[in-house]
């Protein structure tokens, strides 16, 4: 028996050894890397361990992927009309698209960011900014729809948004073009001195995310190009990278690039807070359009609202001063400790990283090199913490891996970058192809990224995938960046321009999912609780159809006496309470869009017919085993004809 | 006081437990329910295993006729009465009768737990069988004759697409045991009185 016992425990050993070589496999970078290829698969009914919120940019859209399959599971229209959802089609989302210029069905949208709590994604909301007519939205993740939009007055180009502070404090919305407030008729030559940068802070309800213009900084007329908050001991501040501090207006590519350095704005805004609790700031006339969408009358409401209050810098000093930041900043990102705030100079050779202990000691010992418009400009060298020296050409973006790494994006040379904070030496490089703008860890932007992967968004992708004619995709690109070096794992095209992106562990966000609308919290002004509601009505040339859609059937399906001339609302209510199950319906010559509705909701959309004849209405979504059986025909008679209005279904 | 007569009086409480934990419960699986769908059978309710399902459960079954699950059916009304009776004169027997009435009470709850079985095998025959002529669906046994959707009576059985499974529940049991003690009190009494 003795003998025995050493080749079991022989063989013991020899399994540890291969299991530890089984571990080690996985996380190095050596030439036995498993096919990546497994690294991506999320097998058929499994879940994808990250949800990534990215941008449409141009499409005005916020498009929800899983990482790491990559694999698109919903666009959320946000402030594009969206034929698919009836989202701006139907009556009750067009009031989420007014604005003081009346209704704008598309935008620019950019920079999605997710709430937080204490600095950590806490998956109630993403924010994000729509560029052109200066908007923030505020998406739900229990339902992943649009909830709420505010315009920005004052502002042009929302750009440096919309981020948020460390407990959802604030979500800003910057202004990328400054202009005159109030808009007004003058020279544009005039310009400098006269334009002004807005720089918004929206206060965020604790409870139900209600955004609210707090307070406006009216800035110098620079553009604000990124921002983000401080957090850890920054927890108070924000900062704005900024261009063309020249205040130039016309041939902007040289005129805007002059000066061998321009500005991070870093705004206390807690003391800004305290100043105008206090009473401070003037109240100014505005018009912006506030949209909310309930919930429970599933109706989005649109308020104009008249005035807005606005903070000039100099009324509160010590709140606002500038960082020196080479040349033309375009990410101005903070570390999860909140110490460093990293200036990527879009036309320097260096990235420029500042300390944020450093600006404090520079702020207390008043050591000045001058002022802008009033606002003290701190000494280069006093707040520089240090460079990442030649680090690659035109960086643009940066985040971080929550372990004392970070990672920049450069555009001209086409590649991300790894580098060490306080050591500034560059790590690993790895190309993209091509062209690369934003990247995202999820978390990237809290005081706890999960450190585990890295996509950067790529403008341009040439030969990655099948020619699409001249018009190709853009793409995202995944990295593993758990080792030392960073290794490419997957392409994934997107869409519109994937400009900006968020993500978060998915189990933080599928916890609070919701699958149904409960039918009897359903309090849509036209809605219907059960079949016994169902009916017709009608008021002059208004015709309401209160109808039901139920596996498999309208209620009513069959409706006389609508005549040439009126104007037909169809109310649709979905009585089912089941999980994936929503039914559409659309109407011939409806001039809007079908309607997608989901169990328990109502909806409506105008219908108005202009000829004689019997019409037929569907289903549009794959319902059940009937869903092609789900229709139903509307008669309309001539404009002078008194055909009785009736309904009926099963007769 | 005699432990028979505390033994009794506990077989005539357990079956209140009724009133508290559900009967029954039947359990419909599919690949498209990655939650079953399920409905309890308590003593005087029919109720969602998760919110909806008897609402879900009737939209599926309207398209092979199916009638839908009543909110309320008269056994509602007799069950309740019938266990409060019975639990009523099981604590008079355990107070004052001799331990063969002791197997009476169990003999007749053994009677009126099998009636309510049939009842409800009944019942479940009815609402399997008693189609609607017009059903969307209609579906024939291998022998021609019409298929029925009953549920099992006690088990689990393919119906169709869906696995159904039905299967007695906690108050079942506190029933059952109840009435075990009945029988057991019995013999305890007679061993006592020897
Ligand atoms: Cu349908």
């Amino acid at each position: 028996m003795k003998k025995l016992k050493y080749p079991i425990v022989m063989s013991l050993a020899l399994a540890f050894i291969f299991i530890g070589c089984g571990d080690q496999r996985k996380s190095s970078n050596g030439a036995l890397t498993s096919n990546v290829a497994d690294r991506v698969y999320v097998a058929p009914g499994e879940h994808d361990e990250y949800y990534a919120f990215i941008s449409g940019g141009f499409s005005g859209q916020l498009s929800v992927y899983g990482l790491p399959s990559g694999r698109l599971f919903k666009v959320i229209p946000v402030f594009s009309q969206d034929a698919e959802k009836a989202w701006g089609y139907n009556e009750e989302t067009k009031p989420m698209l007014n604005t003081s210029h009346g209704f704008v069905p598309w935008d620019d949208s950019h920079h999605p960011d997710i709430s937080q709590t204490n600095g950590e994604l806490d998956g109630r909301w993403v924010f994000i900014n729509g560029n052109n007519t200066p908007r923030i939205a505020k998406i739900d993740l229990s339902v992943f729809e649009t909830t709420e939009i505010i315009e920005i007055p004052n502002s042009a180009g929302n750009h440096s948004s919309a981020f948020v502070t460390e407990n959802t404090e604030y979500v800003v919305a910057g202004t990328r073009f400054s202009v005159p407030v109030p808009q007004r008729d003058m020279p544009i030559s005039e310009y400098k001195g006269n334009f002004k940068g807005a720089l918004t802070f929206i206060s965020v309800n604790p409870e139900d995310g209600g955004m609210n213009i707090k307070f406006q900084l009216l800035m110098p007329g620079f553009d604000y190009d990124l921002s983000h908050p401080g957090r850890g001991n920054s927890h108070g501040w924000f900062f704005f990278s900024t261009y063309n501090t020249e205040e130039a207006s016309t041939l902007m590519e040289v005129n805007a690039s002059q000066n061998d350095k321009d500005f991070i704005a870093a705004v206390n805004w807690k003391k800004i807070e305290e100043y105008v609790n206090n009473g401070g700031g003037t109240m100014m006339p505005a018009n912006y359009a506030h949209n909310v969408y309930d919930e429970e009358t599933h109706t989005g409401t649109s308020t104009m609202k008249k005035e807005v209050l606005v903070v000039n810098p100099s009324e509160v000093p010590d709140a606002v001063y500038l960082l020196p930041t080479p040349k033309s900043p375009h990410g101005c990102d903070v570390d999860p400790t909140g110490e460093y705030i990293v200036g990527s100079g879009k036309l320097s050779a260096d990235l420029t990283v500042h300390s944020f202990t450093k600006m404090l000691a520079a702020i207390e010992g008043k050591k000045y090199d001058g002022d802008a418009y009033g606002i003290p400009i701190l000494k280069f060298e006093d707040v520089l913490a240090g460079t990442v020296s030649q680090p690659g050409l035109g960086p643009l973006h940066t985040e971080f891996d929550g372990k004392g790494n970070a990672y920049t994006t450069f555009f001209i040379s086409s590649e991300v970058v790894k580098w060490k904070l306080g050591t500034w030496e560059v790590v690993d490089r790895q190309p993209c192809f091509y062209s690369v703008g934003h990247l995202m860890i999820p978390g990237g932007n809290s005081r706890k990224p999960f450190g585990k992967y890295v996509v950067a968004m790529n403008k341009i992708t040439k030969d990655r995938y099948l020619p699409t004619g001249p018009e190709v995709t853009q793409s995202a690109q995944l990295y593993d960046i758990s080792g030392e070096k960073m290794e490419l794992l997957l392409d994934f095209p997107t869409v519109g321009e994937p400009h900006y992106a968020a993500g978060i562990a998915a189990d933080i966000v599928k916890a609070r999912s919701k699958k149904i609308f409960e039918l009897k919290n359903n309090h849509h002004k036209y809605g219907i609780q059960s079949d016994a509601d169902v009916r017709v009505e009608r008021n002059g040339k208004e015709v309401h159809i209160y109808m039901s859609m139920i596996r498999s059937h309208f209620n009513p399906d069959n409706i006389e006496g609508i005549k040439v001339g009126d104007k037909v609302y169809f109310h649709v209510t979905n009585l089912e309470q089941d999980y994936d199950v929503p039914h559409g319906v659309s109407m011939i010559g409806a001039n809007t869009s079908e309607l997608l509705i989901m169990p328990g909701q109502t909806e409506t959309f105008v219908w108005e017919p202009k000829q004689p004849g019997v019409w037929p209405f569907y289903c549009t979504d794959f319902c059940s085993a009937l869903h092609q059986e789900m229709q139903g025909y509307v008669r309309v008679s001539p404009a002078n004809s008194n055909i009785d209005l009736s309904w009926s279904l099963g007769e | 006081m005699k432990k028979s007569r505390i033994i009794m009086a506990l077989a005539a409480l357990l079956p209140l437990l009724l009133f508290v934990f559900p009967l029954w419960k039947i359990t419909l699986e599919a690949p498209q329910y990655p939650t079953p769908l399920g409905m309890y059978i308590h003593i005087n309710d029919f109720s969602d295993a998760n919110p909806h399902d008897i609402k879900n459960i009737n939209l599926m079954n309207h398209y092979v006729g199916m009638k839908y699950i009543p909110d309320a059916i008269p056994e509602f009304k007799i069950f309740p009465i019938g266990i409060i009776i019975t639990t009523v004169i099981g604590l008079i027997i355990a107070l004052k009768a001799n331990h063969k009435w002791f197997l009476y009470w169990f003999i007749m709850m053994v009677l009126v737990s099998t009636a309510g079985l049939i009842d409800f095998y009944i019942w479940e025959y009815d609402y399997g069988h008693d189609l609607d002529p017009k059903a969307i669906m209609k579906f024939t046994n291998p022998d021609g004759s019409v298929m029925g959707f009953q549920p099992p009576f006690f088990g689990s059985k393919d119906i169709l697409n869906f696995r159904a499974h039905s299967y007695p529940q906690l108050g079942a049991y506190c029933l059952a045991l109840g009435i075990a003690l009945g029988l057991i009190s019995y013999f305890m009494g007679k061993k006592e009185r020897n």
